[in-house]
């Protein structure tokens, strides 16, 4: 047996601007897998690519957009959602993915996201939650956890984070599930059913973030990972409310909610468009 | 591979083999195929890519079993795994006579 030298040709090349990659994310980062288990998932879920958009907002994640070959939109900061929600309501018809990371979609564009789980928007929602503001040097965020040392809180975080499963449930979010890149079969099994669930659907992945969390709190990339073997427990169907993001207690992950509810444009096609006879 | 107990069907069982390809300047050298390969196929070689990281080597290439771990887990989109078609001589009493060629 041989090995083979460099092939051009990686499975996911088709869905990827490969003439800019290598991407920027660190050595190590967590984004890149999640990145590659949502083509993954695009790849294999035998939807029509030409009707399918990936809206990123801004951060580390939201330079995904520019790396699909689908058509993407890389959006204002926290608007990823909006923008998401002005091409679904125009064009129903597409396929919309928000592909962004935790500041974006939590903390700068929080009010966004209650709002379009409330309406149960047909969107799908990926974040990243590498527990930090990557891209502008690892301060503080809304879900960094307690006591977790940033630049901008030395001694340790005084604040509870979010939990994001149970935030997005409580709006009215009608599917739910949380993974992390260790568990990338998982997470592209999950981000398939998101493609094909009607309604809001949100997917939580945890990632490392090496260079802005890490560094500070004296984890290795594989340190990361390791955690995420050890400390984490798969519990599908588990109550959000259990979801709490701490390791020291254990990590919940698994696909927490999954329900049925009209979406958005129906309830909007019932009330408020008359029915073509009616209005002859 | 090795059996407490033979299974009575081993010679229906087909383990399928792998090949695993590099895409060496994509690599950023974090090092997760190497430590999560099941099979413990790569390591960390010594020679530097065009970015100064050291990309993972094949050590061990019959141990590939072909489960793409190493592909899905990559950030890098840089390393990925092929099937390698059974060959009929190496499979001793298969009945199944070699349909791919290549």
């Amino acid at each position: 047996m041989k090995k083979a030298k460099a092939s051009p040709s990686h499975p996911l090349d088709a869905l990827v601007r490969t003439e800019r990659i290598p991407h920027i994310w660190c050595p190590g980062c967590g984004i890149g897998t999640a990145f590659s288990a949502c083509l993954m998932a695009l790849h294999t879920s035998g939807l029509d690519l030409d009707k399918t958009v990936m809206v990123s907002g801004i951060g580390c994640s939201g330079r995904a957009a520019g790396y699909t070959r689908l058509d993407s939109y890389h959006t204002t900061h926290g608007r990823a959602i909006p923008f998401a929600t002005g091409m679904k309501l125009a064009k129903p018809e597409l396929q919309v993915i928000v592909f962004s990371g935790d500041g974006d979609l939590f903390a700068i564009g929080g009010n966004h996201i209650i709002h379009a789980a409330r309406r149960n928007i047909d969107l799908t929602v990926l974040c990243v939650n590498n527990l930090n503001y990557g891209m502008t040097g690892g301060q503080v965020a809304a879900t960094t956890p307690t006591l977790a040392k940033t630049t901008t809180t030395p001694r340790g975080n005084p604040e509870q984070p979010f939990n994001l499963p149970l935030l997005v449930y409580a709006a009215g979010a009608t599917y739910v599930a949380r993974w992390t890149i260790l568990h990338t079969r998982d997470l592209t099994q999950s981000v398939q059913e998101a493609l094909h669930h009607k309604g809001f659907a949100f997917i939580e992945v945890l990632a490392p973030c090496p260079t802005g969390y890490g560094r500070r709190n004296k984890e290795r990339p594989l340190d990361t990972l390791k955690l995420y073997q050890e400390r984490t427990l798969i519990k599908n169907g588990a109550n959000p409310a259990e979801a709490f993001l701490d390791f020291e207690r254990g990590v919940v992950l698994g696909k927490f909610v999954e329900e049925q509810r009209p979406t958005c444009i129906e309830m909007y096609d019932r009330t408020c468009r008359l029915p073509d006879s009616a209005a002859g | 591979m090795k059996f407490w107990r033979t299974p009575l069907d081993l010679q229906d069982i087909h383990v399928s083999k792998g090949m695993v390809l590099i895409l060496e300047d994509r690599c950023k050298g974090c090092g997760y195929c190497i430590a999560f390969c099941p099979r413990d196929v790569l390591h960390e070689s010594t020679r530097f890519n065009a970015k100064g990281y050291h990309p993972p080597e094949v050590k061990n290439p019959d141990a590939c079993v072909n489960c793409h771990y190493c592909e899905i887990i990559c950030p890098d989109l840089a390393i990925f795994s092929v099937e390698i078609p059974p060959h009929p001589v190496n499979a001793g009493p298969s009945e199944d006579n070699g349909s791919t060629g290549s």
